[in-house]
């Protein structure tokens, strides 16, 4: 077969998808078949290349050139001055906002320039689909090492001596936690992927599902091996259908070839991986309920001791790690565990892939090393905040997490330093909020989403979440009392003491944080009965500057409810008892005579 | 296709599918040798496009690696066209050879590319760097 001389990647990943990257895909083979050129010229989907604020995505090797934003309407103008003149299209090249120029190559674009890829180091560079694209890049070498020259000891002492933890919330030791699985006896043991990431925001493990599954099913066939089990599991939810498409592809091509399923590559060491597809309760990406959901029963946590690792999947030791965690695993044998935990901090070692998103110019994916600053991922990655506002709080850690505020903004980023300022890792979600996010809609929004989600198990989240929630909602709509602080704090303490699993244990996170960061604004609310922010609907007015109306109408003919009143060319007047505060009024207003306060 | 039956046979089915992503993975190294051929209108009309087939077909032949074929625009010698450009790495000066058919684009790739000497009497230019 002559080789392709030119490859055109197109992003194949969820968010690039939805802003029509199969029709660019398609009218790039439509047209380079119609001009001959579909021999010398490959065009591939591949995985996330994170850069989702701005997709589609198109990728052109080998003069490695970044286009943004591309449109089925941009292929025929790239193939007849790329493709065949030579001419990269300056127009859909990258402009970044710090140099004003267009960037034509990916390494040169700030947002790639402080990311180590480790998890996603093949998300953007190989077809999904074509297993042949991953042994390309040493796919199923590292298992095949593995079980051909290791002994599961051995495996355990690299994985422990990497330093690698956790990358679904708890950040606990991943080499312990095969360790616990393997030194318990059993007959039959099982290796469970957790795919259900559930945080608000949160897409990292999708999208190394759809640009690489193969490196988790390696991974976990590695674990297999190692803690001596010979099936597999990946629990994700329903609503990933593409990862779960390309999961179902990946399986199907692995056992093809025999490097799933009996046997592996000749040596007798059988594993099969099967998926499980949960219905997207929040608390299944809790071990034990996921455990539960796995078995056909209600998604609600099990009491633990005894842990997974003893008695999980059916009461057999199973060992459970979230996908990003089992995406460092081939890497971390390929390189050795001295390259892998060189990468970090001194407690937590290797990279963090990060959903960046919120309030901020690049919403994507990002993977730095542990120990990168908030303002690090914030300004060189992220761009700045959009809009040129300020920077007020980031949400770490989803659902669970706190809000870290601007001031700590130098915060070297690892598991430790999250959790003492009082919020923590997570699955990496990173909501960024600016001057106009009140931070107590904030916390009650979370509280929404954990109260919606709590399994109603434990009487102290299935309640206490609701009661929280209740208090929170008399604060933004100024009927709050200096003692529903206390009452918050009390309720937040008692939950998190109480509850069974880390759903509620880590519920109240969102409140506390804000009230120990942002207090001011909790104040502000219940004294005062004003937001800050001017996001609570109920503590604020829409009213007209008289010396500023021109009496254009406007407003008035665009108010939903009628309640604005005036003559022609005469200030108008906002009937304050009818106005739903909608804000339409504000945004018509061609001279801001409207304001909010 | 069939099981692969050991580590070996998996490591050779690598060597064998390496193409798949050998462009790819070429295109972001910082070590790599670009070769530049000139295929603007100029370019193509002279014949720029069985250069770049001599030159990928010659690489391939020989088994060059960490080495880029890319078309670029216009050099401004259309009169001198096909241009092929030798862009090494790290800022090494870029060389410039001109009319360079078929046969010429092979002897590139054994003499100057693979050997490492230039071949004096083709060269058009010299200068700049990457």
């Amino acid at each position: 077969m002559a080789n392709f001389r030119m490859h055109i990647l197109i992003c194949g990943g969820t968010g690039c998808m939805s802003s029509h990257s199969p029709e660019v895909h398609k009218n790039f083979i439509d047209i380079l078949g119609k001009k001959g050129l579909s021999k010398e010229i490959q065009v591939l989907k591949t995985g996330c290349f994170g850069f989702c604020e701005q997709g589609p995505i198109v990728k052109i090797y080998p003069d490695n050139i970044f286009y943004v934003g591309v449109t089925g309407q941009d292929v025929e103008e790239i193939i007849n001055e790329h493709v065949i003149k030579g001419r990269p299209v300056q127009r859909l090249l990258y402009v970044d906002p710090m140099k004003k120029s267009p960037q034509e190559e990916h390494k040169d674009i700030a947002f790639y320039q402080s990311q180590v890829r480790i998890a996603l180091k093949n998300c953007g560079l190989i077809d999904p689909e074509n297993i042949d694209d991953y042994i390309s890049v040493r796919g199923y070498e590292a298992l095949g090492e593995c079980i051909t020259s290791k002994t599961p000891e051995e495996i355990i002492k690299i994985i422990k001596d990497s330093g690698l933890r956790g990358r679904g919330g708890a950040g606990f030791p991943t080499g312990l936690k095969w360790e616990f699985a393997q030194k318990s006896a059993s007959d039959k043991k099982y290796v469970i992927c957790n795919a259900d990431e559930g945080d608000p925001g949160a897409f990292m493990d999708r999208s190394i599902l759809e640009g690489d599954p193969h490196a988790v099913l390696e991974a976990m066939a590695i674990c297999g091996y190692a803690i001596g089990a010979d099936e597999g599991v990946i629990y994700i939810r329903a609503e990933y259908p593409l990862a779960v498409k390309r999961l179902q592809v990946a399986i199907a091509q692995a056992e093809e070839l025999g490097l799933l399923g009996d046997s592996i590559l000749g040596t007798g060491f059988n594993f099969k991986i099967t998926l499980s597809l949960g219905a997207g309760a929040f608390v299944c990406g809790e071990e034990t309920a996921l455990l539960n959901s796995v078995e056909g029963g209600r998604g609600e946590p099990r009491v633990r001791p005894p842990f997974p690792a003893v008695k999980g999947l059916y009461q057999k030791p199973t060992n459970i790690n979230n996908v990003e965690t089992y995406a460092n695993i081939t890497q971390i044998i390929l390189n050795g565990p001295e390259w892998f935990n060189s990468i970090g901090t001194e407690t937590s070692k290797g990279t963090k892939v990060f959903a960046l998103a919120g309030k901020i110019n690049n919403v994507g994916l990002v993977e730095v090393p542990m120990g990168t600053s908030i303002r690090d991922i914030i300004y060189k990655i992220g761009g700045g905040i959009r809009g040129g506002k300020k920077f007020k709080a980031i949400q770490t850690g989803g659902p669970s997490g706190g809000c870290i505020p601007a001031e700590l903004m130098d915060l070297k980023i690892d598991y430790e330093t999250l959790n003492a300022a009082g919020s923590m890792m997570g699955s990496g979600g990173m909501i960024v909020m600016d001057e106009d996010d009140c931070m107590v809609n904030i916390a009650k929004f979370y509280l929404e989403f954990t109260l919606e989600e709590s399994c109603g198990k434990c009487t102290p989240c299935r309640i206490g979440t609701t009661r929280i929630y209740e208090i929170l909602e008399r604060i933004t709509k100024g009927q709050g009392k200096m003692e529903d602080l206390d009452a918050l704090k009390e309720l937040g303490e008692v939950i998190r003491d109480a509850s069974l699993c880390s759903l509620g244990q880590t519920a109240p996170n969102p409140v506390l944080s804000t009230i120990d960061y942002f207090y001011d604004e909790y104040l502000a609310h219940i004294q005062d009965k004003k937001c800050p922010a001017k996001a609570c609907t109920d503590l604020l007015e829409y009213v007209v500057i008289d010396e500023k109306c021109i009496g254009c109408t406007l407003c008035a003919r665009n108010c939903p409810v009628s309640c604005i009143s005036g003559a022609v060319k005469k200030p108008h007047h906002i009937d304050q008892s009818k106005c739903i505060k909608c804000g339409v009024c504000e945004s018509k207003c061609p001279v801001k005579a409207i304001i909010k306060q | 296709m069939s099981k692969i039956k050991s580590l070996d046979e998996l490591r050779k089915i690598r060597e064998k599918v390496s193409d798949n992503t050998e462009v790819r993975i070429t295109g972001e190294s910082a070590d790599r040798t670009i070769i530049a051929v000139g295929m603007a209108t100029c370019g193509i009309a002279a014949g720029a496009r069985e250069t770049m087939s001599a030159l990928l077909s010659e690489i391939e032949a020989k088994n060059v690696k960490n080495i880029s074929v890319i078309a670029t625009g216009c050099l401004g010698y259309c009169y001198a066209e096909p241009l092929v450009e030798i862009r090494p790495p790290h800022d090494a000066p870029i060389v410039r050879y001109a009319n360079v058919g078929a046969e010429l684009a092979k002897e590139i790739i054994d003499k100057h590319i693979c050997e490492g000497t230039f071949i004096e009497d083709a060269i058009f230019n010299r200068g700049g760097s990457n």
